[in-house]
């Protein structure tokens, strides 16, 4: 008989593997995941025909706030809706009663939000190259930068969400104030529109939060090297912007844990 | 016997609302012990003390030599011992009942097997199907699998046949009387009281966030002791009669009535009489 309780790591895993099924097992909501960028793609990418600069389409620019902005739709968004729904459920309760711990939870949510979003990304690039002529990078070290903020990119929106999904009392009033929030910081951080045409004090209150940076890294990804030169500070920034989503990884596990309710009162 | 759960002057409030108070209890290895009360008597705030799920104010809580307002990896320690069904929880609607029982297993260090607990609640035939598709009684069956699937030496069962039908609540008594005979401690509030009677060793009655009386139910309320009563039809009504040695009249009655006493019956409070005497309501 042992008396070692499982540990975190491999029960986050079980769980991610558990809520991948669950999400697999909701049609509509699998559907409307996968599809929802590509409806977006496809939308932009036949307005806004025209080239923003040599050989740069908008949906080439687009593409890259499309993945950015799906990492906050697939993690902070819904996490930040779902789990509300799950306190409500009881689910939350429930859990809390055995010996899983916090940690599992959190890396259960990490994993469904990884997974989906490479899904979403393989969609999507296949659907730009396929139907935009989006061009996909030709260097080792662009497709590194891509995984890096795909993987790291997921890991700070979940965490967000988590955090965030304190702040709505139930799971009705949920959506009503996650989604307002995501639809501003994605104008604000040049989803829809060129990063460097909005107005200053949009494009400074979008530097604090992590969209703008997930952003940029994208384009850094998508765009050609001297595109660079049109951003604000005149080049990627590629340091600054692993270290500002690090900081926000911090933030966001720290208030995760600290601010986490089980249950509804 | 070191008791499994001991409890000394609990005390909660929430605001200016005393919920609970100065409850003491002590609950041993083994026993089936139930909370009676209505609603608003304290009973879930007590009962979610000693889950953990809630601080007490003031007062010493144990369960299995522990603070159950204990916190990090020692928590997780102490619930690997214990089992808790909640009041209706509807989670885990997209998963068979096997995966469900099966995931909840790998939280625990030394679980019960999966297959054993789908027989033990009776779910054989629903293992593979979703969860959502249960009817009442089978997802509170589920609900008990979750709770026990980690072999639990003190099991909280809180409502767990609210919604059943009379067989599938006797087939649940059984469950719950195995689980007694393996040596689990059951700490169970209910709002029926042929469940109590017919399940627990012990009841408490709650009111106003105290304790009124700890009894067996075949004692609680000087029930034992209660006069019982009499009724039975002769010359064309129906007679009754109240007596403390009921066996005596019904004798001396047989003798005068020459044989079988028509429409005889006789009558003791039932636990629900007492109780709804203690809590000061009446019986409609």
């Amino acid at each position: 008989m042992s008396n070692q309780l499982p540990g975190a790591l491999s029960i986050g895993i079980k769980r991610g593997g558990l809520e991948i099924k669950q999400f697999l097992r909701q049609k509509e909501s699998v559907v409307f995941t996968l599809l929802f960028p590509l409806i977006l793609l496809a939308i932009f990418g036949s307005v806004f025909s025209e080239t923003i600069a040599p050989n740069v389409t908008f949906s080439q620019y687009f593409v890259a706030g499309m993945i950015a902005s799906a990492l906050v739709n697939t993690g902070f968004q819904q996490i930040a809706i779902f789990i509300p729904i799950e306190r409500d459920l009881g689910a939350l309760k429930r859990l809390r009663g055995t010996p899983m711990p916090a940690s599992s939870y959190f890396i259960g949510k990490a994993i469904v939000v990884t997974v989906s979003m490479v899904a979403q990304v393989v969609l999507l690039l296949a659907a730009g190259v396929a139907f935009f002529g989006v061009n996909l990078p030709t260097k080792l070290d662009k497709w590194l930068t891509f995984a890096a903020l795909i993987f790291l990119g997921s890991l700070v929106s979940t965490i967000l969400g988590v955090a965030f999904s304190s702040v709505p009392k139930n799971a009705r009033g949920a959506s009503a104030i996650v989604s307002p929030v995501v639809i501003i910081l994605q104008f604000f951080s040049g989803v829809f529109f060129i990063f460097t045409d909005l107005p200053g004090w949009m494009q400074q209150v979008a530097a604090i939060f992590p969209l703008k940076w997930l952003t940029q890294g994208m384009r850094s990804v998508f765009l050609p090297e001297n595109f660079a030169t049109r951003e604000i500070a005149g080049n990627w920034e590629t340091g600054r912007t692993f270290a500002i989503i690090g900081i926000w990884l911090i933030v966001g596990t720290f208030l995760a844990i600290r601010t986490f309710k089980w249950d509804r009162d | 016997m070191k008791p499994v759960i001991s409890v000394e002057g609990l005390r909660k409030s929430y605001g200016p609302l005393a919920v609970v108070k100065d409850l003491s209890l002590t609950i041993n290895q083994g026993e089936i012990f139930a909370i009676l009360g209505p609603n608003g008597a304290g009973k879930t705030t007590t009962v979610e003390i000693l889950e953990g799920f809630r601080a007490a104010d003031s007062g010493a809580i144990s369960v299995l030599d522990t603070d159950p307002a204990i916190k990090g990896a020692a928590a997780l320690a102490w619930r690997n011992r214990i089992g808790i069904v909640l009041q209706s929880t509807q989670d885990t609607a997209e998963l068979t009942v096997r995966e469900a029982i099966s995931h909840f297993a790998s939280y625990y260090s030394n679980p019960r097997g999966v297959e054993d607990v789908i027989t033990l609640v009776g779910l054989q035939e629903k293992a593979d199907d979703r969860a959502r598709t249960l009817s009442g009684g089978q997802r509170r069956r589920l609900d008990v699998g979750l709770g026990i699937i980690g072999r639990p030496e003190v099991l909280f069962l809180d409502e767990p046949t609210t919604g059943f039908d009379p067989e599938a609540r006797r087939a649940f008594w059984v469950l719950i009387k195995q689980l007694k005979s393996e040596g689990t401690t059951i700490l169970l509030t209910t709002h029926y009281l042929d469940e109590a009677e017919a399940l627990a060793d012990r009841v408490a009655v709650m009111n106003h966030g105290e304790i009124l009386e700890v009894s067996t139910p075949a004692h609680l309320g000087g029930r034992a002791d209660a006069r019982a009563t009499i009724s039975w039809r002769e010359a064309g009504e129906i007679k009754s009669e109240e007596s403390e040695t009921p066996t005596e009249f019904v004798k001396s009655l047989s003798a005068r009535l020459s044989g079988e006493i028509p429409e005889l019956a006789i009558h003791r409070p039932t636990l629900e009489d007492i109780y709804l005497s203690m809590i000061g309501a009446t019986h409609e």
